[in-house]
């Protein structure tokens, strides 16, 4: 979105968290509205799926939207992210076209990648999201070789790399936060954990209890946030963010979070219990943050009401767009291999 | 008069495969992402857990190259590990301990260790799982020597080729097709084993032979039917293994129907089709030849996401029928 600015003291704001402060109410309800964006754009990509209008596989991030969006409302356009195959949310966060990323998912030539990609690999490199990955860890490395470019060529952006907590079981993490840190490059590392790698959880799958312990070892700031509280993401990730750009080096926040849809379509959810599921429901972050704005005098119910109705119609008026798209010819089948223009 | 046999699915015959090696072989284990209570992401190991216990069917973390080199050590070690791959694409990630490991352990140390162990693979296109959840990197394995590679067409063989791996004392990849896990056939309730480096020849003709693998076995027999509507009888036979190679079945056929077509999965340039088409060069079977060598197999680029794409980017049954046609006909 854009730098967040301090906002105008008033009596109410002595107790009140700095994220209110630290962004404009525009910027909040913006970071509500894509909130909601991404919430009905997982309903609405399921439904297509459910009704055989979309072919293959997806990761639904219902759940995860407070992360999604509040590790990215205080990066520019010029700082990087990379994504994961359960990547919706970070695309929309960092400010992608949902009727582009609905014309990915149906095949088509207006697609983010022209239909090549699919759900798992959405990527929009105009508005600074290098893509996201089939690959669990994949995107990892490559955000930090994007920090590295960053402080080569003396910018002061950030890249900012999403991932779960099954990805910090792969040797890639290792790798890339060593790396990060002993470069001191400008990345920040945003884990949701959302308890479970597919259907294994962290308590089994993970040698400590905290991913944010892994720090540690990497000599970085290791920082927990409540993943399903905007606030705390975003409060989190904009000292992250802030530490980054002074050249302080990378830091590791862990927004703990839970996806309430099963970890794909073939999910049975035979490892976890419906009360588990039905008790994370209940911390629903787009409820959670439509009553702070209230609370806090930012938005109105009326306001709110608004948001979320329009993001129906923009998610309704999405889907129909990509229905009509233009599906790429069999005789392309191998363009966009390699870089044209090129000896080879 | 037999009883007739039993169907299971090729996804059932592997989970029967590996049931039958725990049972006879306390030696025996399988690791894997999300293969016990989950079930494998493919059902393939179904509710084995439940049968075997947690030490048997172990679910690792997301790190397929320390369980790779965790299967390693294990078999050198004297237990016999099976690892899964929850895709095969997933299996470039353990490069390191499959090509640099296992596959020259034995060799390294001079003849004095094994390294017994499985590795099953499911490959392939045709999911909309795109460009990586969707590749056929079975000949890169099979490039190395030290590694064994089969790539079963049917429930019989993915029971048989399995236990026959399971058995081996060198590691063998077994790489499974994702299309084929829901395909029904005869599967008898033995333990038997399918030989490694042992083609079959699926379908007997004199004008073509067809050599194909996996799921293209089953491409190129609907193929050779409606060719054979033509009068054009083609011999397919399935490889089976790519390493060890049955030369002498590929070179016998072709001696007898004086036209090859090789059809595969995995990328055409550098691929098995190559190392066909080589081997007939290079043997008695060249003097026979009454065509050029046809190859047909993936085109040069990842498996694009989008159906249509997906499906022009490896060879479908009217390919071959149509190229097959030229080639007997003379038109190549
Ligand atoms: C290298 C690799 N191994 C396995 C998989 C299969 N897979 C896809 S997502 C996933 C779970 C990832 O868990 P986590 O990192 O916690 O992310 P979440 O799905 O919970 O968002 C697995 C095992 C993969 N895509 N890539
Ligand atoms: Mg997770």
């Amino acid at each position: 979105m854009a730098k967040p600015v301090a906002a105008a003291k008033s009596e109410a704001a002595s107790n009140q968290r700095p994220f209110y402060k630290q962004f404009t109410p525009e910027q909040l309800k913006e970071a509500l509205r894509r909130m909601c964006l991404i919430r009905r754009f997982e309903e609405g990509a399921e439904e297509a799926y459910m009704r055989g209008l979309i072919h293959g596989t997806m990761h639904l991030s219902i759940g995860q939207e407070a992360s999604a969006v509040g590790a990215t409302m205080a990066l520019r356009k010029t700082d990087y992210i990379t994504s994961t195959h359960r990547g919706h949310g970070h695309c929309i966060g960092k400010g992608a076209d949902p009727k582009l990323m609905f014309a990915e998912f149906f095949g088509k030539e207006e697609g983010y990648c022209r239909g090549r990609g699919g759900s798992m690999h959405i990527a929009d490199v105009e508005s600074g999201n290098l893509g996201a990955n089939g690959i669990v860890a994949g995107g990892i490395p490559i955000a930090v070789g994007a920090a590295l470019a960053i402080k080569q060529q003396k910018r002061d952006d950030v890249a900012l790399c999403f991932f779960g907590d099954g990805a910090t079981n792969e040797g890639a993490f290792h790798e890339a936060l060593n790396m990060a840190s002993i470069w001191k490059l400008p990345v920040v590392f945003v884990c949701e954990n959302n308890k479970y790698g597919m259907s294994v959880s962290t308590e089994r799958s993970m040698a400590v209890a905290n991913v944010a312990d892994r720090a540690s070892a990497y000599n970085m700031p290791g920082v927990i946030a409540d993943g399903n509280r905007i606030e705390d993401v975003a409060e989190a990730v904009t000292t992250a963010i802030a530490r980054a750009r002074e050249g302080q080096g990378p830091t590791l926040v862990e927004c703990k979070t839970y996806r309430t849809r099963g970890h794909s379509r073939s999910d049975r959810n035979r490892y976890r219990t419906k009360e588990e599921i039905e008790e994370w429901k209940l911390r629903d972050p787009i409820g959670h943050f439509e009553t702070e704005l209230v609370a806090n005098g930012i938005a109105t119910a009326d306001e709110i009401a608004a948001i979320s109705a329009a993001a129906d119609a923009e998610i309704a008026a999405g889907i129909d767009f990509a229905r009509n798209g233009t599906d790429p010819s069999p005789n392309d089948v191998t363009r966009g291999v390699y870089t044209p223009g090129n000896p080879s | 008069m037999n009883a007739p046999l039993r169907e299971l699915t090729y996804a059932q015959a592997i989970q029967e495969a590996l049931a039958t090696a725990m049972e006879a072989d306390k030696r025996v284990f399988i690791m894997g992402e999300d293969i016990g209570v989950y079930g494998g992401a493919f059902q393939v190991t179904g509710d084995l857990v439940h049968r075997f216990g947690e030490d048997r069917v172990m679910d690792t973390p997301i790190s397929e190259l320390g369980a790779a080199g965790i299967a390693v050590g294990a078999a050198l070690a004297g237990s016999r590990p099976i690892l899964e791959f929850q895709f095969s694409d997933f299996a470039t990630l353990a490069m390191e301990q499959i090509v640099n490991q296992a596959a020259k352990m034995r060799f390294m140390l001079g003849g004095k260790v094994s390294v017994p162990l499985v590795m099953r693979l499911p490959s392939g296109s045709g999911t909309g799982a795109a460009a990586q959840h969707s590749q056929s990197l079975e000949a890169w394995l099979a490039h190395v020597p030290g590694l064994k590679v089969v790539q079963p067409s049917t429930p019989h063989d993915a029971k048989g080729l399995l236990l026959a791996a399971i058995d081996d004392p060198d590691p063998v990849m077994v790489f499974e097709h994702k299309l084929l896990y829901k395909m029904k056939g005869e599967v008898p309730e033995d333990a038997y084993r399918v030989p490694i480096g042992k083609a079959a020849v699926r379908r007997e003709g004199r004008h073509a032979t067809i050599v194909a693998t996996s799921i293209m076995v089953h491409r190129a027999l609907e193929a050779a039917e409606v060719l054979a509507g033509e009068g054009i009888e083609v011999e397919v036979i399935d490889l089976r293994t790519l390493r060890p190679l049955d030369t002498a079945t590929i070179i016998e056929s072709v001696k007898k129907t004086t036209r090859l077509a090789c059809v595969y999965e995995g990328v055409k340039t550098l691929g098995i089709g190559a190392e066909i088409s080589a081997l007939i060069a290079e043997s008695e079977a060249f003097d026979y030849l009454d065509a050029p060598i046809l190859r047909l197999g993936g085109v040069d680029s990842p498996i694009p996401y989008n159906p249509v794409l997906e499906k022009a980017a490896v060879p479908q049954t009217p390919g071959i029928i149509e190229q097959v046609r030229n080639l007997v006909k003379g038109r190549i």
